[in-house]
């Protein structure tokens, strides 16, 4: 079998009208990490809880290891593992109740089930915290139960739900890594994020999602490559100027220029020999930046480019940020 | 699928569905463990109830052939118990809402074993404060005037009313949509059922429109089936005989009615 989970053309309507979904259809090679990219509200957590059988798709079908998800419930539960984006995991218990529970859930005898749960304490850097009760335990301890919770059964496909949002950079880095462990052993991946960092790190495709809709597949280099490697930021004194700028920047960049406010965005190509080009061209218009900054592409660039606007506000009206937060915020 | 007999499946199906169900009884049994805290508490709300009513109203009611601390005590247990199923749908909305419930209907385990795990952890939950308010009741007058086995019957009603309550509280906190409503969302039911009802005081000292309801009502059956196997004398109008088989079929009813609803909201839930 070559795809380990098939997505075709899945609709998804809530009450009040609200369409999650608008014809989302994806491919995921085993063995493989796939990434869903997108901001919150985009439909990446509904693909993922059709996909887990906990939610019905209007029309559409999703299939794991080849059978549907919908019509065959029972039969695909014991073939998947989820980690979602909430910790679900009980605080009155210890990780290792909490493994055990999961393990019986999964209806493994006892005795494998012990044995499981102190394997994956210790591959999860949790064996010392073992017996102590969740109520113990940071943020990154237990998102890293979360997912050791979910591999107990040996899952041959496992779904992470945004699986390092709210983590500090260190856990994220850890996390990371465990997943990539995970398909050295031939597990598959469907993996959601908001970060394009992340998604250009683990995943080998990437689909990226914007209101229900696949707006663009491929591998990370590709998509990047639509994108420039960084962008060059700059701040001005006031908008007027920040016009200015852009239009004189214009040469540097592959693709046009940006003005938010006082700010300018370049996406470009080069490091620091484009870094010296620009601030000779500021230079010479007679342009003094107030900051001026080389930086990675972030999620919003990506929309930037693919869609010509920012990145959507999820309902709930929480800004959307990369890890660092750096772009929180940011006036339309 | 391999090669097993249809009834070896249905056998194993049947099994898993006990195991998972007592698997998450285990779990919530020890965040009661857990929490010992919440569990004194939950005792301490009932014990002021005897004491309030021993001792503040309990002078002014008139139970007509009993004492009234007599005629108390079973009423305190139906509405110490009713008023636990509260934490049914408490302990369901708070699992829903932080995402244990999606994680659950996700594994293969059966439909129905968040639901019985939390109804059979809630019922262990109220033996034990039956076991405790029958201490207190004893410390301020109350007293078996049946026999043990008498006694025990009348608590076996009691537990298997709160059981068959706990899933119609179950479908409240699958339907709230967060714990602090879920509980908000209870108190219309339960206090009517407890108070206008023969708990506290005998149904015929209330107006006419009311004393309809408050005789016939299932916790008034119930409590005057318990109240007739522990302490014999009363001022009811039935033999306790069929107040007791009234009140395990409005039971058995209120189960076969509310667990098939508990688990269709279970599985759309959120």
């Amino acid at each position: 079998m070559a795809h380990a989970i098939r997505v075709e053309n899945l609709v998804k309507t809530f009450k009040g009208g609200v369409t999650a979904l608008d014809g989302v259809s994806f491919d995921v090679e085993e063995g493989t990490i796939y990434g869903l990219l997108g901001p919150n509200g985009a439909g990446k957590t509904t693909v993922v809880r059709i996909l887990t059988t906990t939610l019905e798709p209007d029309s559409g079908h999703g299939y794991v290891l080849g059978l549907d998800v919908a019509s065959h419930a029972t039969a695909v539960r014991p073939l998947f593992g989820l980690a979602g984006q909430f910790a679900a995991v009980d605080e009155n218990l210890t990780g290792r109740e909490n493994l055990t529970m999961v393990g019986r859930l999964n209806h493994l005898p006892f005795s494998i089930v012990t044995a499981r749960s102190t394997e994956l304490l210790e591959q999860f850097q949790l064996a010392d915290a073992g017996d102590r009760t969740l109520k113990t335990y940071s943020g990154g301890m237990r998102r890293r139960l979360d997912v050791a919770a979910s591999l107990v059964a040996r899952p041959k496909v496992l779904f992470l739900d945004e699986p390092t949002t709210g983590l500090d950079p260190q856990s994220r880095i850890d996390l990371w890594s465990v997943i990539e462990g995970l398909v050295e052993a031939g597990t598959t991946v469907l993996l959601t994020t908001q970060y394009l960092e992340e998604a250009d790190r683990l995943a080998e495709r990437v689909a990226v999602v914007d209101h229900g809709k696949v707006i663009s597949e491929g591998t990370p280099t590709e998509l990047k490559a639509n994108l420039g490697a960084t962008v060059l930021e700059v701040g001005l004194h006031d908008e007027a100027t920040a016009h200015l700028a852009a239009s004189a920047l214009a040469p540097v960049g592959i693709h046009p220029p940006s003005v938010f406010g006082s700010l300018v965005e370049v996406p470009v190509d080069g490091g620091p020999r484009t870094a010296m080009e620009a601030l000779r061209i500021l230079d010479q218009a007679g342009i003094e930046p107030v900051s001026f900054t080389l930086r990675e592409p972030s999620l919003d660039d990506v929309f930037l480019a693919l869609t010509g606007r920012q990145t959507a506000e999820d309902p709930a009206g929480e800004p959307t940020t990369t890890p660092t937060g750096r772009r929180a915020g940011r006036a339309k | 699928m391999s090669a097993v007999a249809p009834s070896a499946v249905v056998g194993s199906r049947l099994r898993w569905t006990v195991l998972d169900a007592i698997t998450v009884t285990k779990r919530n049994l020890l965040a009661y463990v857990r929490i010992p805290e919440a569990l004194f508490f939950s005792t301490v709300q009932p014990v002021m109830f005897v004491l309030l009513f021993r001792y503040v109203f309990g002078g002014a009611i008139h139970a007509p052939g009993v004492s009234y601390v007599n005629y108390l005590i079973p009423g305190i247990f139906a509405q110490t118990v009713a008023f636990g199923a509260i934490s049914t749908s408490i302990g369901l909305a708070e699992d829903l809402h932080k995402g244990l419930i999606e994680r659950f209907r996700a594994l293969p385990m059966a439909r129905s074993a968040v639901l019985a795990g939390r109804t059979t952890a809630d019922l262990c939950r109220n033996v034990l404060v039956v076991a405790i308010i029958t201490g207190v009741g004893y410390a301020v007058g109350f007293r078996v005037e049946t026999g043990p086995l008498q006694f025990l019957a009348g608590a076996g009603i009691l537990l298997l009313f709160a059981y068959a309550l706990s899933w119609g509280f179950a479908v409240i906190g699958l339907s709230a949509p967060n714990s602090e409503t879920a509980q908000v969302m209870s108190f219309p039911v339960l206090l009517p059922l407890t108070f206008a009802s023969s708990a506290f005081v005998p149904p015929s000292s209330m107006p006419s429109w009311l004393q309809g309801f408050a005789t016939h009502q299932p916790l008034s059956v119930v409590v005057n089936a318990a109240r007739g196997l522990m302490v014999g004398r009363l001022p009811h109008a039935l033999p306790t005989g069929t107040y007791a088989w009234e009140a395990v079929a409005w039971c058995l009813g209120i189960v076969v009615v509310l667990v098939p609803l508990a688990v269709r909201r279970y599985r759309r839930a959120g």
